[in-house]
């Protein structure tokens, strides 16, 4: 949990992620974070994000975040 | 919509490029560097082409018909329709075929063709082209597809953030043969989808002048000009990955043959992550399917594909004929896909134009 909101805080600094519920209906994360962030959990957790899941609500906060990587197959 | 033809080639294809460009960096300034950095890994991007602020879609085809003309590439006579695919005419009416045609002095004979089309505009075109060359003998098809955009987004200051958009025009030569290639098309359009990327401002239900009223949150929490362009990147990512897979396997089962068959995969160029993403979800090699085209020029609309083909294949499809894969997705939302082969062409390059 720690390393993804630390990858949050990098990528969108402007933003206090653990006041949010939902970074998507907040506008803190857009789809360019989206694919970013996608990018980062598969470099970081050493897993490919299958492209249908690549969605909104699997980016609406970190607990949706940590189920992505474990449905992905990744130990986070 | 799945048909085939057969007797029907493309023979020649010119690029036509402004010779302005934005760079990724200039453009992202106010991002963090780590977002920055990342998108430009991800997404590829790299430059985008810009026109001049006073250059129209129908100056960068004429240019590039012109040099055609002057260069003997094909004469006027040969012409027997002239299409165009674009999403930014210059007028409502005339239409920029039309335009075309008065300005190179093409016969009054020349069926002139308009179709407001993005991404998937160069399936379309060419699906368009096979049927008119079924009534046209030895006369040929001009395909021109091209969209200036970026201009009018600075004018107005109606941005994408961050902008991915190139201006561009290509132009490409059908026409009737002997050779029995056979060309296999499928066609797709998901209207219901039509929302996830829309321009609503300057057509009849939203006039212009309401381009310029306040910014509004439309939902996402950004403000943003309530007519002007808007694109759920999200929604349309997960339409390409949804649809082009299932596009391809009844494409590919229509025409009897394995994606094995097909040396190069001629895609429409968004992004580089949604390409690498298709890639994996389709199984196609990398190495078949460019994604180059986006961080050299930017996403040029339906140009892409003729631009992605004179860009990588210019020297082989002169001397040689490969199994192509061409699909287009996007705006519509449509998608389309055709296999053909490619190859002995007469002339495949790119000029960068003054304009």
């Amino acid at each position: 949990m720690n390393d993804i909101l630390a990858m949050l805080n990098e990528l969108r600094p402007e933003f206090d992620f653990e006041a949010s519920d939902n970074f998507i209906e907040d506008g803190f994360l857009d789809s360019f974070d989206v694919v970013a962030l996608s990018d980062m959990f598969e470099k970081k957790y050493n897993i490919v994000i299958d492209a249908l899941d690549i969605l909104p609500e699997n980016f609406a906060n970190i607990d949706a975040m940590i189920n992505l990587i474990k449905n992905s197959g990744g130990a986070v | 919509m799945q048909t085939m033809f057969s007797g029907k080639k493309i023979t020649g294809i010119l690029g036509i490029l402004p010779e302005r460009s934005y760079t990724f960096e200039e453009e992202t300034q106010d991002f963090s560097s780590l977002r920055a950095k990342r998108l430009k890994k991800v997404m590829g991007y790299g430059q985008r082409r810009r026109a001049k602020k006073e250059t129209s879609t129908a100056d960068l085809c004429i240019y590039g018909m012109r040099k055609l003309l002057d260069e003997n590439r094909i004469a006027r006579e040969e012409i027997g329709a002239l299409i165009v695919v674009t999403l930014t005419p210059d007028y409502f009416l005339p239409h920029v075929s039309n335009i075309i045609q008065g300005e190179c002095g093409l016969s009054h004979d020349v069926l002139c063709l308009d179709i407001p089309q993005g991404c998937a505009g160069y399936i379309l075109g060419l699906l368009e082209s096979f049927m008119l060359l079924e009534h046209m003998k030895d006369k040929k098809v001009v395909l021109v597809t091209g969209d200036v955009v970026n201009r009018k987004e600075r004018d107005n200051e109606i941005f994408i953030n961050p902008p991915s958009g190139g201006d561009a025009a290509a132009i490409t030569i059908i026409e009737n043969c002997v050779e029995n290639n056979d060309i296999y098309v499928d066609i797709k359009t998901c209207g219901e989808e039509r929302n996830a990327l829309i321009y609503p401002g300057g057509g009849f239900r939203f006039p212009q002048g309401h381009m310029f009223e306040d910014k509004v949150d439309i939902g996402d929490g950004e403000l943003r000009e309530p007519y002007a362009i808007n694109m759920d990147g999200t929604m349309v990512f997960n339409f390409a990955q949804r649809e082009v897979p299932i596009l391809l396997d009844e494409l590919f089962s229509f025409a009897g043959k394995e994606k094995e068959d097909i040396d190069y995969f001629l895609f429409h160029q968004p992004n580089q992550f949604m390409l690498e993403k298709l890639a994996e979800k389709i199984n196609v090699p990398k190495d078949k399917l460019f994604m180059n085209l986006v961080e050299r020029y930017g996403n040029s609309n339906a140009s892409t594909i003729p631009l992605v083909i004179a860009d990588n294949l210019a020297d082989k499809v002169l001397v040689s004929q490969y199994n192509c894969c061409l699909t287009g997705f996007g705006a519509g939302l449509a998608l389309g896909g055709i296999l053909m082969p490619l190859g002995n062409m007469s002339f495949c390059e790119i000029v960068n134009s003054n304009l």
